[in-house]
């Protein structure tokens, strides 16, 4: 693509840019540190992801900022315009994972581990949270090099986030019924999961949205074979 | 190289306008359209249509032939030697080109608005009146009414109802130039062609005449030329994009500035040019 006249406005579409992606890099820091929590809770863990979230937060103010300047000041039309409005998307989507990663590091920290449910169902846990993690990279990968097969990719994964979450529900349920003395901690592994879940759909958004930056086409509500149908060439 | 844009082309994805009605039909069709100044080639080969009671933007960067193509829909060039057009454009069944077009009454219903405001050096009533004259016998009374309603038309009524008998020329730029309008549309037009209306004027001055755009698109096919693509984002229902004069890329304005289909489009309305 080429440069725009001016060169201020290249410099302030590439700080977005970078910002995003920068921002990307720290949730999945954060995601790291979160799996690192499931598998051993540790109290210094907790304290660095608690920290990172009040960057987290500030990057997104910053970020929208920054966006809303680019507007007023440049007026950008067509691919411009997509990728500042495609920008703030991503960035609240990535401040949402942010959330979700929060709350899955105390939950893991807090929670008590009976002997039999915990184990296991913790494998499959970690299991669902790494999928999530993979693909939140894709995603951030995806709109670096702005690329809608990538950006597919991540949206038909996303199925099988949705579907460990499902497995893992049904499990749960059927030890619940068993003993209703597993419930607490069962409750407590369901949000963790859900929160797991939420995380692989914000990543799909954000694949999502890299489609509509490079394709002009809003896909939020299409599947993924529509969209690879679509762009196939 | 050029393939003629007809609506049928661009009809599927067209948006409906903003009144919700279909794409409308063509009241004007250019047709393999060259122009030159003594020999040099200002437009080649440009093909399009311009809707009726739409309105039409015509962009691109200095000298890529937008003014010189609006000109040429209502033979302005015809009054200079040496200025030629070839090729068809045809309005109410018939090309205008053609050399038996009678020109006054061609200019009576493709009416023009200059960049600078060009009030004529008399009252306000007469720079409406003077026109009307050339082509209707009016009486006094009529032609009053016919000032009061151009006037109306211009949004220009309330600030000239009491100062009809003073000079045009001592009104504001703004209002010279909504006087100019008025006057254009005084002679009931079909088409109005307007050459960079704004281009001279302050923000507010510009802000009331894209709003009188926007309402006299409902009675008449409005051609505009504009350096500010903001405007012509801002008025347009379609929009050509011009370059070297060639006809680059038309389509419906909501698609040209946000996902137009040449990389040439996108390039000029994203500051990327040059």
């Amino acid at each position: 693509m080429n440069e725009h006249t001016s060169k201020q406005f290249d410099v302030e579409m590439e700080g977005i840019r970078s910002g995003v992606l920068s921002m990307g890099g720290l949730v999945e820091t954060q995601i790291a540190r979160a799996i690192a929590s499931l598998k051993s809770p540790d109290l210094d863990l907790i304290d660095a992801v608690a920290a990172d979230e009040l960057a987290i937060n500030r990057m997104q103010v910053d970020l929208d900022q920054q966006c809303a300047q680019i507007i007023a000041k440049r007026q950008p039309a067509a691919i411009d315009l997509r990728m500042v409005l495609t920008v703030v998307k991503i960035v609240n989507e990535l401040e949402r994972i942010g959330d979700e990663i929060k709350k899955i590091a105390y939950k893991a920290q807090q929670m008590q581990r009976p002997e039999g449910l915990a184990t296991v169902r913790f494998h499959d846990v970690t299991r669902a949270a790494e999928l999530a993690e993979d693909n939140l990279q894709r995603a951030l990968d995806a709109f670096a090099r702005l690329d809608v097969a990538a950006a597919a990719d991540v949206i038909s994964k996303d199925e099988a986030i949705d579907a460990a979450f499902l497995a893992l529900l049904r499990q749960l349920i059927s030890y619940m019924m068993e003993d209703p003395r597993t419930i607490t901690p069962a409750l407590e592994i369901v949000f963790i999961a859900k929160s797991i879940e939420r995380i692989g759909d914000h990543a799909k958004n954000i694949a999502e949205n890299v489609v509509h930056v490079v394709k002009g086409k809003d896909v939020r509500h299409a599947s993924a074979e529509q969209i690879r149908a679509e762009f196939a060439e | 190289m050029q393939t003629a844009v007809s609506f049928e082309s661009i009809a599927s994805r067209a948006p409906r306008d903003r009144a919700g009605l279909a794409v409308a039909p063509p009241k004007m069709s250019v047709r393999h359209l060259d122009f030159f100044y003594g020999r040099f080639r200002a437009l080649t080969d440009v093909n399009l249509d311009i809707a009726e009671q739409r309105v039409t933007a015509f962009i691109g960067p200095s000298g890529c032939g937008k003014s010189t193509l609006l000109r040429t829909m209502n033979r302005m060039y015809s009054l200079y030697p040496g200025q030629r057009a070839v090729g068809e454009i045809i309005f109410n069944g018939r090309n205008i080109l053609d050399a038996h077009t009678d020109l006054n009454m061609l200019r009576a219903k493709v009416g023009m608005v200059f960049q600078k405001p060009t009030p004529f050096p008399m009252s306000i009533h007469d720079n409406i009146a003077f026109g009307v004259r050339l082509y209707e016998d009016l009486s006094a009374r009529e032609m009053d009414e016919r000032v009061e309603w151009a006037l109306t038309k211009a949004a220009m009524w309330d600030e000239a109802k009491d100062k009809l008998k003073q000079s045009g020329m001592a009104l504001s730029g703004g209002q010279q130039q909504r006087l100019c309008i008025a006057r254009a549309v005084a002679v009931k037009p079909e088409v109005l062609l307007l050459d960079e209306p704004t281009s001279a004027l302050d923000p507010i001055s510009t802000a009331k005449i894209e709003e009188l755009i926007a309402e006299l698109k409902s009675d008449y096919t409005i051609a505009i030329v504009t350096h500010n693509m903001q405007q012509a984002a801002r008025v347009s229902d379609y929009t050509a994009y011009m370059y070297l004069g060639e006809l680059m890329e038309f389509g419906a304005t909501d698609e040209i500035f946000l996902k137009p289909r040449r990389r040439e489009t996108e390039d000029y309305i994203t500051g990327r040019f040059g």
